[in-house]
């Protein structure tokens, strides 16, 4: 029973914040939606037996592009409302393509699961959830693993290289020139007259 | 409707995609929210995969851990992705003060 409550609690709690990230005027308000879509996600995880992935889930979206998405929204100075404008004019299109989408998915979805009533399989006992994940990861997907890490590498590269700049005028410290600095090209004797002053 | 099976799962996750789809379609232009609208698709990819590994345990010759496995891995693509997106926003930015996707055919041939 507590299981049927928090499925419909966490269902409906998930759909609702992802109709507000789309609707929300504010790209700010849309993030924290997103968050709150992402925690709503992750209890569904741990109410199908998914754990460590619920926690992936809020380690990896919640902690790292959650955060990158809302840096970048504060950070780049837009006219949101200019933005938003055309909203109401791609509704009817964007609205009609959601409904025959959502349609076929529940057709097929219905025909094809719909006699299956089975409850969420716990696994064997003695094995969690992380251990299971754990046994395959590193030995039947190792390639894939290390894929997925070189997946990771590229990404960062590239973001890097992608926003990387030479700018000028900034005052910056060459460490190399530093140490290469001797007596002779940082030092000027000057013999002062007096009266005059220097240069 | 007591019990929750795969396809109320299944139907969180047809919904979460549509809302994605039609988030793409109404914020043609604000191409934050766009990547928003992919992490949201994702997500309910990554529900389906979990859900379909959790409640299939007992099919012929599967390995009961693929699907998990696997939404692993989209996680990690998605993660990536929206690394690059912004890092690519932020560059469109920096060369035009502003980030309105209708400009960004500029370079056609």
């Amino acid at each position: 029973m507590l299981t049927v409550i928090s499925f419909y609690l966490l269902a409906f709690t998930s759909i609702a914040s992802a109709f507000m990230v789309v609707s929300s005027k504010n790209p700010v308000h849309s993030v924290m939606y997103l968050i709150l879509t992402f925690f709503s996600a992750a209890g569904l995880f741990i109410l199908m037996g998914a754990e460590f992935l619920a926690l992936l889930i809020i380690m990896v979206y919640v902690g790292a592009v959650a955060v990158l998405f809302l840096f970048v929204v504060m950070m780049l100075d837009v006219d949101f409302a200019e933005l938003k404008q055309g909203f109401l004019s791609y509704l009817p299109v964007g609205a009609l393509v959601a409904i025959i989408l959502l349609l076929e998915m529940l057709m097929v979805g219905a025909t094809y699961f719909a006699g299956e009533t089975k409850t969420v399989v716990v696994r064997d006992a003695g094995i969690t959830n992380l251990e299971a994940f754990g046994q395959v990861l590193y030995t039947d997907y190792a390639g894939v693993f290390e894929a997925a890490g070189f997946v990771l590498l590229v990404a960062m590269i590239g973001a890097i290289v992608l926003t990387l700049r030479k700018r000028d005028g900034v005052r910056k410290q060459i460490p190399s020139e530093q140490i290469a600095r001797s007596k002779e090209t940082g030092l000027k004797m000057v013999d002062i007259e007096p009266g005059i002053g220097i240069e | 409707m007591m019990i929750i099976g795969l396809s109320h799962y299944l139907a969180v996750a047809a919904i979460l995609f549509t809302i994605g789809v039609f988030g793409i379609f109404v914020n043609r232009k604000n191409v934050i929210v766009i990547l928003m609208c992919i992490e949201l698709i994702l997500l309910a990819v990554n529900i389906n995969f979990v859900s379909f590994s959790t409640h299939m345990t007992d099919a012929v010759g599967s390995n009961p851990m693929a699907g998990q496995v696997f939404a692993l891995f989209i996680l990690t693509v998605a993660a990536a992705e929206a690394a690059v997106g912004l890092a690519i926003l932020v560059v469109y930015f920096r060369n035009r003060g502003n980030i309105n996707v209708e400009n960004i055919d500029l370079m056609k041939g």
